[in-house]
């Protein structure tokens, strides 16, 4: 087990040095690598929305997918799947995207905004911890999004080949794609590195199945801590990384930290939406995207909830920023408590109804002689 | 010979394992059989037995595995 866990923390030390390294080459402060805001990047960079400054083909994000399909079709993982649920999953990965800009980042960079002093991370971080602990009682109660099936090719190969194209129309550039000349937007590590980086992850990640939002779940569910340590590896590393290579940013304390708010109630309420959502969903957003790239097209029906969730944030004025949090986006998250609370009661009544099914789960499966 | 039988195929992180658990915790002492199709709940599934103190086998066939999970 010893040599598991050695394992899980180097995974969370390369990305958290990683993360390092790509902040001190160019993207912004406390965002080496955030699954959410680069989703976002993305939505604004295929003008999906307009916020001026946040509009981007964030190469890190097509690195993911290539890196996670390139690691499972070379170990014989990548299985086209999927059928399960896809609509109630876009719709939690719409809200869970609302969630992590109002927070203002996913919980990776949650980790990495804690391990450059950002205290707001930490109560961010306690909301997430909140929001597994409902989402834990939802599967408890036997909340599932069903069963996935095989599915053709095309669908599989989906996600891959829209990343394929996304790098396209990054280095074609054409005049349809926006990209912010200030902001968070324009603030980028070379773009071969970015990718190099996003592949580098996408395919360790592949291998390990690291998860933010499992790491916790199976530490309060099942006692197992073996995520964690990935957790704890991207926190102790990026801490190290930061402090070598971007010494002058770090800041310890809540006021003035970077694209960061201190409206602690907002801080707590938008992870935590992000938390319980990401249970129910089976994964982060991180790791609904290594799904993606595996042939996962539940996982990839996530995603552009996220990329949904992304572009109307934007649009209609939800989304936080170093000024706080908008009036729009505190309404947003209390509509997304109480749409993922209806999906989650709707659900486990399905389930109770069904009662074949619910048998086999509450006894814990079928008695087979042979 | 009984067996217990649980069917966690196509289910999404961490429903195998919760299903296994339940299956531990209700039919002690029997062996257990559990159905799956990917790498991931193979290992998490052995990782929690395991730790239970359980000794498991994995059988494969054609990109869906068969975990005996014994005492």
């Amino acid at each position: 087990m010893k040599k598991l866990e050695g394992k899980m923390i180097a995974t969370g030390g390369i990305i958290g040095i990683i993360a390092a390294l790509l902040v001190k080459f160019g993207n912004p402060v406390n965002m080496g690598v955030c699954v959410a805001c680069f989703f976002r990047d993305i939505a604004g960079g295929l003008g999906l929305h307009r916020a001026q400054v946040v509009q981007y083909l964030r190469p890190e994000i097509p690195g993911f997918i290539l890196g996670s399909f390139g690691m499972a079709k070379a170990k014989g993982e990548f299985k086209s799947r999927g059928g399960a649920t896809p609509l109630i999953r876009f719709i939690l990965g719409f809200f869970l995207m609302v969630g992590a800009l109002v927070f203002l980042g996913c919980p990776l960079r949650m980790i990495l905004r804690l391990a450059n002093g950002d205290l707001n991370a930490l109560v961010g971080l306690v909301g997430y911890a909140a929001g597994i602990a409902v989402g834990i009682e939802f599967l408890k109660r036997g909340f599932t999004l069903g069963k996935s099936t095989a599915q053709p090719a095309a669908s599989g190969y989906t996600m891959p080949v829209l990343a394929l194209g996304i790098l396209g129309l990054l280095i074609a550039a054409p005049a349809f794609v926006f990209f912010s000349e200030s902001g968070p937007g324009a603030m980028k590590a070379p773009m071969l590195m970015s990718l190099g980086a996003g592949l580098l992850i996408g395919a360790m990640l592949q291998r390990t199945r690291l998860c933010t939002a499992g790491g916790f779940r199976d530490a309060m569910l099942i006692k197992d801590f073996h995520y964690l340590w990935g957790l704890i590896g991207i926190f102790v590393f990026a801490l190290a990384g930061n402090l070598v290579f971007n010494f002058e940013a770090f800041k310890l304390g809540f006021a003035g930290q970077p694209i960061a708010h201190t409206e602690h109630i907002w801080n707590f309420l938008g992870m935590a939406l992000a938390g319980v959502t990401a249970v129910l969903l089976g994964g982060c957003p991180l790791r609904q995207t290594i799904l993606a790239g595996e042939g996962d097209s539940d996982a990839a029906v996530t995603i552009l909830g996220l990329i949904a969730g992304a572009a109307f944030a934007h649009n209609f004025g939800l989304a936080a920023s170093a000024n706080g949090v908008p009036l729009n986006g505190k309404i947003a998250v209390i509509i997304g408590f109480i749409v993922v609370l209806i999906i989650g009661v709707s659900v486990v009544q399905h389930v109770n109804r069904q009662s074949i099914a619910t048998r086999s789960k509450k006894e814990g499966g079928a008695s087979v002689g042979i | 010979m009984e067996y217990n039988l649980v069917d966690a195929r196509g289910r999404s992180c961490p429903e195998p394992v919760i299903m296994t658990k339940k299956a531990l915790d209700t039919h002690s002492g029997r062996e257990h059989r559990v159905l799956v199709d990917s790498m991931v709940a193979v290992e998490n599934i052995k990782r929690y037995a395991i730790n239970q103190g359980y000794s498991v086998k994995v059988e494969e066939q054609e990109q869906e595995f068969t975990l005996h999970i014994k005492k």
